[in-house]
């Protein structure tokens, strides 16, 4: 059952990100998300709506939890899924990935799914191709789903975003997450306030529709989410913060930290955790945290997703 | 194309700015050189009518690539060569960040045997300041400077340790040359691919920040001070860097400037779609750095105007704004870009704009050039300074296509260009 359909009609056929969206698109993406969210508790965990249909996962980067949570949707829409997995960017080999798209396009394919290093990436290939491009995560630009899933999740808890404060915390500059996350939850109606330091901060980023705070306990009291992003070992070489010991007494989630937050505090973590780290173990398993909830709402957000993108272009085909 | 050796403009408005001259009459060229100018009824068997034209000395352009040796699928010297004359250009420096790199006699001879070869343009050519552009051994610049190169760089690069830039300041400060430096410190971010900013960050771009251009400029600055050398700063972008240059002026440093078009005409807001002409080094930054650049050249500040001409083939341009390389193809319309980005807004006016495509790029490189002093060189731009047009870079000379400026509607079209008393390209 896919709530307000009749009032609003979908026309993206692509989803490269969610800067672009108006706050009745990404209502409607939730809507449809809820309708399908119960195909996943059925026996049998199967619809039909993309019966006939190939979905690429082309994904350029690493990534367990997002290919497997697009290729779970796409088969149980009953789409054929095609997995694509290439460590190396596509010029290194010699291939670009105009060419890698056209290919997979010629063999008849409906959709792809992109994750790619480049920030941009998804958006060049929706201007190559006619297929649906669904943007998995690029570079440090945007990974809409994993925003949309997020604020599914806290709708999902308070039945709106509108007045929340929302704290995301950690490295803001590199992450894909957190920049999809402030366009959704601010045009939700939600107010959003970045935390790390301040080398972990983009340049001009008061310009955002956010405020921004170095101080994790003076906001652990008063928000109502918190969003606790992935310390990336992998830049620790650049010397963002001195070490991941004075990062985690200035910025972790402790038991202790929580103590002082408001009782319902939503907490929230893209994944993978490092426990002990960005989030105290107890934390992450306790009863305030949402973690694997996120998880199982990815589903039937990127169901919604696939689903939409495909109709769009039927119908633009139809147009024609 | 006429390629005789006596040519007879009549009529048009000659503007030297060299020698303060802008009145209506006729310029004769004689056997390359100019010969009179006034009211003139030469017996002559090839006459242009310039009525309503400008008759500016052939136009001059410090910074150009023209990919040869290396990468000549992107433009070669013949083909940037047309594209220079096109553009109304009688002169251009060809960088030496080519592959391999124009680092010794041998290479600055092949670009000029090259050059001849393409009989379109005059092609000159800074060699680079080190071995292989790799900023740590002193190229020899002694032996570069005897085949012929008007200047040092590493182009593409600046010279990021600063004892090996001391090094080279001394050592062309013995061979009265101009060192010319691409501003960068890439110890402030060395993986940007734009303006560090707002859209940056929006755009999740690692960004370019404005002061790793200053910080460069700033510390030549003070190394010129000390040796006494002429250096140019390339491709200037920022309000700080615009600072830096008045000030050192002011303190009477030898320190010359140029700008390129698409630092006066767009901004980093144009990347909004990962459009990647648009990704160029040093990248497009801001509405008030515009608005510093245009200010600087209306005070003099700026000593010329450049292209930076960095043709790339469209599979290049085609991949991911990451990957793909810097650079905008510009040498054919640039003339155009110049017209809107300062006359229409009345920033200066044709003489002083001309000034600063002729004989100030002349005198860096001091070449003897630029002017329609009787006895010169018959270089001669005609400029139709009304004629309006839509650039289609599909049409362009060079063999690359990477322009941002495609479909734009501009004024000032080049009629004629004419390189050492010959006809070397004709709109008609």
């Amino acid at each position: 059952m896919i709530r307000s359909s009749n009032k609003f009609k979908w026309r993206h056929k692509h989803l490269l990100g969610l800067r672009e969206l108006t706050r009745e698109e990404l209502e409607f993406i939730l809507d449809t998300a809820e309708g399908f969210e119960n195909i996943s508790t059925r026996s049998v965990k199967k619809a039909p709506p993309l019966r006939g249909k190939v979905v690429v996962n082309l994904f350029f980067e690493d990534s367990t939890r997002t290919r497997i949570s697009f290729g779970l949707a796409a088969s149980r829409l009953s789409a054929d899924v095609v997995e694509f997995t290439k460590k190396s960017s596509s010029v290194s080999k010699g291939e670009t990935l105009i060419d890698t798209a056209r290919n997979l396009e010629a063999m008849g394919i409906d959709t792809i799914v992109l994750r790619h290093g480049a920030g941009g990436a998804a958006r060049l290939l929706s201007r190559s191709i006619d297929a649906c491009v669904v943007n998995a995560g690029d570079g440090f630009n945007e990974h809409p789903t994993q925003a949309l899933l997020d604020v599914y999740t806290i709708r999902k808890h308070r039945g709106s975003l509108d007045g929340l404060k929302i704290a995301i915390v950690g490295d803001i500059s590199h992450s894909r997450v957190a920049r999809s996350n402030i366009w959704a939850m601010t045009k939700l109606g939600a107010e959003v306030i970045l935390v790390g330091p301040p080398t972990l901060m983009p340049s001009k980023v008061n310009d955002l529709p956010v405020t921004v705070s170095y101080d994790m306990d003076e906001v652990i009291e008063k928000v109502d989410v918190i969003n606790m992003l992935r310390i990336q070992f992998e830049r620790m070489g650049g010397n963002l913060f001195p070490t991941i010991r004075e990062y985690a007494r200035f910025f972790s989630l402790t038991v202790d930290r929580m103590a002082r937050a408001k009782s319902d505090l939503i907490v929230m973590h893209p994944g993978p955790i490092n426990r002990g780290v960005e989030i105290e173990s107890e934390v992450a398993d306790g009863n305030n945290s949402v973690i694997l909830q996120q998880v199982s709402n990815g589903l039937a957000v990127r169901m919604a997703v696939l689903y939409l993108v495909n109709q769009a272009a039927a119908n633009k085909a139809k147009g024609k | 194309m006429y390629t005789g050796n006596n040519i007879l403009i009549k009529n048009g408005r000659l503007i030297d700015p060299a020698n303060n001259v802008d009145q209506i009459c006729d310029l004769f060229i004689k056997d390359g050189y100019v010969s009179e100018i006034g009211q003139l009824d030469n017996d002559c068997d090839h006459v242009i009518d310039a009525t309503g034209k400008i008759i500016s000395p052939g136009l001059i352009d410090v910074h150009v690539h023209f990919r040869e040796p290396g990468d000549e699928e992107e433009e070669t010297i013949a083909s940037g060569s047309m594209a220079a004359v096109a553009g109304g250009f009688t002169s251009v420096v060809c960088m030496p960040n080519t592959k391999p790199a124009v680092d010794d006699a041998t290479s600055i001879e092949f670009v000029h045997r090259m050059a001849r070869q393409a009989r379109k343009t005059f092609v000159y050519v800074m060699g680079a300041i080190t071995q292989g552009r790799k900023g740590t051994d002193l190229a020899e610049m002694g032996l570069m400077q005897k085949a012929g190169a008007v200047g040092f760089t590493d182009d593409g690069a600046g010279i990021q340790d600063a004892s090996i830039m001391t090094r080279a300041l001394k050592y062309a400060s013995m061979l009265d040359t101009v060192v010319s430096q691409h501003c960068q410190d890439l110890s402030l971010g060395s993986s940007g691919v734009m303006n560090s900013g707002y859209n940056s960050t929006v755009l999740g771009l690692p960004g370019m920040d404005p002061l790793a251009e200053e910080m460069m400029l700033w510390r030549d600055i003070q190394l010129v001070k000390r040796i006494g050398v002429r250096y140019h700063a390339q491709h200037i972008s920022t309000a700080g860097s615009v600072k830096i240059i008045r000030e050192a002026k002011q303190q009477g440093v030898p320190v010359t400037c140029e700008v390129s078009p698409h630092h006066l005409l767009l901004t980093d807001d144009c990347i909004y779609e990962y459009d990647t002409n648009y990704k160029v080094n040093p990248p497009l930054r801001t509405k008030a750095d515009i608005a510093a650049l245009r200010e600087a050249i209306k005070e003099g500040v700026i000593d010329c105007l450049a292209t930076d001409h960095a043709p790339h083939l469209k599979s290049e341009k085609e991949l991911e704004f990451l990957a793909a390389p810097f650079g905008i193809a510009s040498l054919e319309c640039a003339l155009s870009l110049y017209v809107k980005a300062l006359i229409e807004p009345g920033i200066i006016d044709w003489p002083q704009l001309l000034a600063l495509m002729t004989h100030k790029p002349a005198s860096i490189i001091r070449i003897e050039k630029g002017t329609l002093a009787k006895g010169s060189i018959g270089d001669v731009t005609i400029i139709d300074p009304d004629a309006e047009y839509t650039i289609n870079a599909e049409k362009f000379y060079s063999k690359s296509r990477n322009c941002p400026y495609h479909n734009w509607n501009v004024r000032a079209k080049v009629e004629r260009t004419i390189v050492a008393g010959e006809v070397r390209y004709s709109a008609d």
